[in-house]
């Protein structure tokens, strides 16, 4: 959103190395390219939760002992990237095309000092807010796939940032809809 | 159960207990070692505090969760301040999981799962001000303390941010800083070994976690074994306000926002027996 992006290519289900194989689903592995330097910490906790909300979702049984590689490459950060990995990991296994059990989708939303709820916030919001709560919202019943808070908060606010997400989450699928009809309309 | 671990634990989560006798909802032993001397064993129902630990560190803890072991020692360096934040001091937190504590760690570059732990110590400190960076800055712009604070495993047995967040927190509670000043005239830094003050602590965050099992059930506490089976991991950092430093769903399964009410007010409940906890054993080593 805005002008943040990020460039994700998938790869699989291909062979995975013997090392790396597991006997009865396919193994996800995910990497995180920042815009500039190495990956460092903070890249692979970053993929540690990518990698283990896309296992949630990937029928990972009907492939086992492949490897499915997620490789994402930030162009481009303007605030809120963890949503934007998490939309595009979600836009590439869609067209990808492989079996989910559910979308899902990013939403961050900054708590700001006085309080108000801002969503997709800049870079600048990002830094000026008081709390900033990323959530993956799962296109069925909008559970909570994934959840990642920096900055404290109390519990009604969280409850509240979870509510807007969960509305945020249905503007964000219907924009997944418009995209692949485009794709395949040709 | 070792041929079909799944369904063996399926057996015991209907009748709403689990394999090593705890209900869903009840906590390992805690036991907890703080300071460099030895002290005697306090016994508090379900927890256990010894005294005892590395003489060489400024400040350290050692935690057993049940078999899961953790040590935190804490170094206090000299260094100057960044350029751009001229009167704030650092803290590194660095989690090493070793080869010795569980047969799925390589030697070698840290792994994944050790990174992703060093970054969320790291947000915990960020995110609760539990150290505010600017208490460790001696002069602005020439001198400031570093933190190093060094968490490591020594036997996994699930459970593994829980752990070090309560080490890290009974380590930093147990440095003492050396008053440094700085000479005006030669510009050089003066340690005086024998006068020490106490960290300030603002925030006592703790972290509770939860494994949840085919989407729907929460346990507390995971051992290795449940959190192999488990489909997700929860992990919820609160501090005594009540309020959420943070709150850790790495993917797995999705849940409703009425059972992440039910964890995070489960989480405040330890966050209370916890800071019980912590408070007895700091009294019990602070005689002067």
């Amino acid at each position: 959103p805005g002008d943040t992006s990020v460039l994700a290519g998938l790869y699989g289900p291909a062979e995975a190395k013997v090392s790396k194989e597991l006997p009865d689903r396919a193994a996800l592995e995910v990497l995180l390219r920042p815009k500039v330097g190495l990956p460092g910490v903070m890249e692979r906790s970053r993929e540690q939760l990518l990698r283990q909300t896309c296992e949630a979702v990937v029928l990972g049984v009907l492939h086992p002992r492949t490897a499915i590689t997620l490789v994402l490459q930030v162009l481009s950060d303007a605030g809120s990237l963890l949503s934007c990995c998490l939309n595009a990991a979600c836009m590439a296994l869609l067209d990808a095309g492989l079996p989910l059990t559910a979308l899902f989708c990013g939403v961050t939303c900054a708590l700001q000092p006085d309080g108000t709820i801002l969503l997709d916030p800049t870079a600048r919001q990002e830094q000026e807010a008081r709390a900033i709560l990323t959530f993956a919202i799962a296109s069925s019943e909008r559970k909570v796939l994934m959840a990642n808070t920096k900055g404290s908060c109390s519990v009604e606010e969280m409850q509240q940032c979870l509510a807007a997400a969960q509305r945020a989450a249905d503007t964000v699928f219907q924009f997944y809809r418009d995209s692949v009809r485009r794709r395949y309309s040709k | 159960r070792t041929v079909e671990p799944l369904e063996y634990y399926r057996r015991f989560l209907k009748e709403n207990c689990r394999p090593d006798g705890r209900e869903l909802g009840e906590f390992r032993t805690t036991t907890v070692n703080i300071g460099k001397c030895l002290y005697g064993i306090i016994v508090t129902g379900e927890v256990l505090l010894i005294s005892g630990s590395i003489t060489t560190a400024d400040g350290s803890a050692l935690v057993k969760l049940g078999n899961t072991t953790v040590i935190c020692g804490v170094k206090a360096e000299l260094a100057a301040p960044a350029a751009d934040s001229a009167n704030k001091g650092y803290i590194v937190p660095n989690v090493e999981l070793p080869s010795l504590c569980a047969e799925r760690f390589r030697s070698g570059p840290p792994g994944e799962e050790a990174q992703a732990a060093s970054q969320f110590i790291a947000d915990v400190i960020e995110n609760s001000q539990m150290i505010v960076k600017e208490d460790l800055c001696i002069a602005s712009g020439k001198l400031a303390w570093v933190l190093y604070c060094d968490i490591i495993c020594l036997d996994y047995d699930g459970n593994l941010l829980d752990a070090s967040v309560f080490a890290l927190l009974a380590a930093l509670k147990n440095v003492q800083l050396p008053l440094v000043t700085i000479n005006e005239e030669t510009g050089l830094s003066e340690v005086n070994l024998k006068q020490k003050n106490p960290l300030i602590i603002r925030k006592h965050p703790v972290a509770t976690s939860f494994a949840v099992f085919d989407d729907t059930l929460l346990i507390v506490d995971p051992t290795a074994e449940e959190e192999d089976l488990a489909t997700g991991t929860v992990t919820i950092v609160t501090d005594e306000e009540g309020r959420l430093c943070s709150v850790h769903k790495p993917g797995g399964s999705p849940l409703t926002g009425a059972k992440l009410q039910d964890c995070i007010s489960r989480a405040i409940t330890r966050h209370k027996e916890v800071k019980k906890l912590i408070d007895k054993v700091i009294k019990s080593i602070t005689p002067k």
